[in-house]
């Protein structure tokens, strides 16, 4: 493979981790607002039909992202509502929409499939395109790739940086302390869900009318990518930047799968394109491993200075979800 | 405060509302694809019960849904969601097909490969589980995505294995595996042409077993503590994970047990797809029956009998066969919202008196 084929394929990862970035980043918001939409792979599959049907029918793409960001926004709608008003466990409503919609855009999309909707084209930047190097990786990319970049960076900004961000985390860790405060809590949490539900609605037309476009039900490809978005978000630990190269981690370690296949022929494709998921469980392993109790006990009878490196490392690696994730909050 | 009357009373009131309130949608879905909502029910109804053929398939269908559901409700009872069973069904698969290869030449009574081969997927189900278990208590991995990884894995093991070490003579295909010889098949009643009594009483006493274990025994009393608080029942004297990983390893034992039927009474042999998602169909049986064991087989007849029921409708009304699952998401997913609102009208009536 020549240099430019490399640069070529760079770009190439960057934009397939797109969706999975918007994903990421839209059920980080909804966990960070103590939401846990565990629907995520049922509702790409159904906003990535959606979309597509509707820019089937009006020709426009634009129309189709914004259906994507409405069903989105409406399956996420349920789970607050089941979960928040109704107080039925958010893992048991989540899973259940995660099967249905999956279902649902099968049956609904077995009329359109393998028809062709528009789909959005590549959008090279002027001047920039041009640097060496950087220039094929980053700004030759469709709309949607470049506003990930945007997304990632708004996303840290808002949460970390912003009087409402303060608030989000608040909800999400001490739902009490911040009612106290005068935010209305469940307010809030229907709001940061919804539109959480909606950045990751998009998810659904960035693959439907850009890097896989068109419907092609059960072969289309996408069933699964729910569930290693919500891996990569507590990879991630709720944190965007981090979210970001899970999801960049993901899509490279895909590519690797594709461009090893021929070297490998004994091993079959399926099970290269697996091979990211038990990576997925050893991170999050790690990840989580901090917590374990007995973990600290066995830290607590090495010496004093071998202690403090490994805890330092285990600190780094370490993600604690939001501690009021799951949890509906009641006044009384 | 409300009776107990008539709490039950708003419990069936309230069931009935789910029901008749998912039906409704599933007929709007089906006036959105175009289609008129009875010919679609009565193609799924006729067939699922037109012909002994066709329900001695929905019977086929149901021994390991009703297998997948009693190992889960173990699960459910301490408080995990085992979304790990479809690789455990698929691990009890590969074991029992493993088990199957190394003695199918030997010079051994059938009978006893079959129950070797079973015992062997029994125990592949339960070595799976206890790893989704041993990540969950020792590696602080939630077990609902410990349990998706492990899926994932599962079903690359599984693929590797029918394209690569296992593959037929020949070519390897997606058709799986070279079928068993006959002699290995799961004795099949006779007058029929899938229809495996043993199977059938298997998961009848699978289910049996879970019911008793559950209701009457201390264990079973224990492991509902554990769940309902794992805290307190740890201050109380139930060693809390030690209970978590016994729940996981039945529940892969009932798993596994459902591979190994899938294999040596259904297909015949290993297939890409052989967990044919009887796991994640499990779990949705047992939020629909809310946990409990008595209604277990009865709801899981029922969505056996839509599956088999759909398989036609592609050819009769031009549907997609997924409309079983749409039926079924939706229902589960009313009576879940039902409860929410009962329990919301019960809160409110009581500070209405």
């Amino acid at each position: 493979m020549n240099d430019s084929a490399i640069l070529i394929s760079i770009g190439g990862v960057l934009a397939s981790a797109a969706p999975i970035i918007f994903a990421v980043i839209g059920e980080t918001i909804s966990e960070r607002a103590g939401v846990l939409n565990l629907s995520m792979n049922g509702l790409i599959l159904i906003c990535a039909m959606g979309s597509f049907a509707v820019a089937l029918a009006t020709d426009s793409s634009i129309l189709g992202f914004l259906t994507g960001a409405a069903i989105g926004a409406l399956v996420s709608l349920i789970v607050a509502f089941a979960s928040l008003t109704l107080l039925q466990s958010q893992v048991a409503v989540g899973f259940v929409l995660a099967m249905l919609c999956k279902d649902l855009s099968y049956f609904l999309g077995s009329p359109i499939m393998g028809k062709v909707a528009p789909r959005i084209s590549q959008v090279p930047i002027p001047l920039l395109e041009r640097i060496p190097i950087l220039g094929p990786i980053f700004f030759r990319q469709d709309m949607m790739t470049y506003l990930s970049f945007v997304l990632i960076v708004l996303a840290w900004f808002f949460i970390f940086k912003t009087k409402p961000g303060l608030i989000l985390r608040g909800i999400g860790e001490r739902p009490a302390a911040a009612y106290i405060r005068g935010a209305n809590v469940t307010r809030l949490q229907y709001l940061y869900a919804v539109a959480g539900g909606a950045i990751a609605g998009l998810a659904g037309p960035i693959y439907s009318l850009s890097i896989k476009a068109g419907w092609k039900g059960t072969i289309s490809g996408l069933d699964g990518i729910g569930w290693i978005v919500l891996s990569i978000t507590i990879f991630g630990g709720w944190k965007p930047f981090r979210a970001a190269f899970g999801a960049y981690l993901f899509s490279f370690l895909q590519w690797l799968g594709l461009v090893l296949q021929p070297s490998l022929p004994s091993i079959p494709s399926q099970v290269l394109q697996v091979a990211p998921f038990p990576l997925m469980i050893l991170t999050l392993l790690f990840v989580n491993i901090g917590n374990a109790e007995w973990v600290e006990r066995s830290l607590a009878r090495l010496p004093e200075n071998v202690r403090r490196d490994i805890a330092k490392v285990l600190r780094a690696l370490n993600a604690t979800p939001p501690a009021a994730l799951g949890e509906p909050f009641r006044k009384e | 405060m409300p009776s107990l009357r008539e709490k039950k009373a708003s419990g069936v009131l309230f069931q009935i509302a789910a029901v008749l309130f998912a039906l409704l949608i599933t007929s709007i879905v089906l006036l959105l694809a175009n289609v008129e909502p009875f010919s679609a029910y009565k193609a799924i109804i006729l067939g699922a019960v037109g012909s002994w053929d066709l329900m001695s398939n929905v019977l086929v269908s149901w021994v390991p849904l009703l297998l997948a559901t009693s190992g889960l409700l173990l699960t459910f009872t301490v408080g995990l969601w085992n979304i790990g069973i479809e690789g455990q069904i698929t691990l009890g698969a590969i074991f029992t097909t493993w088990a199957m290869r190394l003695l199918q030449n030997s010079e051994w009574n059938p009978s006893l490969i079959l129950v070797i081969a079973i015992f062997a997927g029994m125990l592949g189900g339960m070595l799976w589980a206890m790893l989704a278990g041993a990540l969950k208590t020792f590696g602080g991995v939630n077990e609902i995505f410990g349990g998706l990884g492990l899926n994932f894995v599962a079903t690359a093991l599984n693929i590797w294995l029918i394209f690569g070490p296992w593959k037929r003579p020949g070519v390897a295909s997606m058709s799986g595996t070279l079928p068993f010889d006959r002699s290995l098949w799961m004795p099949i009643a006779t007058g029929s042409s899938r229809l495996t009594p043993t199977t059938i009483v298997m998961a009848i006493v699978g289910i049996l077993i879970v019911y008793v274990l559950l209701e009457n025994t201390y264990f079973g009393l224990k492991l509902k503590a554990v769940g309902k608080n794992p805290r307190s029942a740890y201050l109380l004297g139930v060693p809390t994970w030690q209970h978590m990983m016994a729940s996981f390893a039945i529940c892969g034992v009932f798993a596994g047990l459902a591979g190994a039927v899938q294999v040596t009474a259904v297909y015949h042999r290993l297939i890409p797809s052989i967990s044919s998602g009887y796991g994640y169909l499990g779990l949705m049986v047992a939020m629909l029956v809310g946990y409990k064991a008595s209604l277990a087989a009865p709801v899981a007849l029922f969505f056996a009998a839509l599956n088999v029921g759909s398989i036609q409708l592609p050819i009769i009304l031009r549907l997609d066969s997924s409309l079983a699952g749409v039926l079924q998401g939706t229902l589960v997913l009313c009576v879940l919202l039902g409860q929410g609102f009962r329990a919301k009208f019960l809160k409110k009536k009581r500070t209405m008196q």
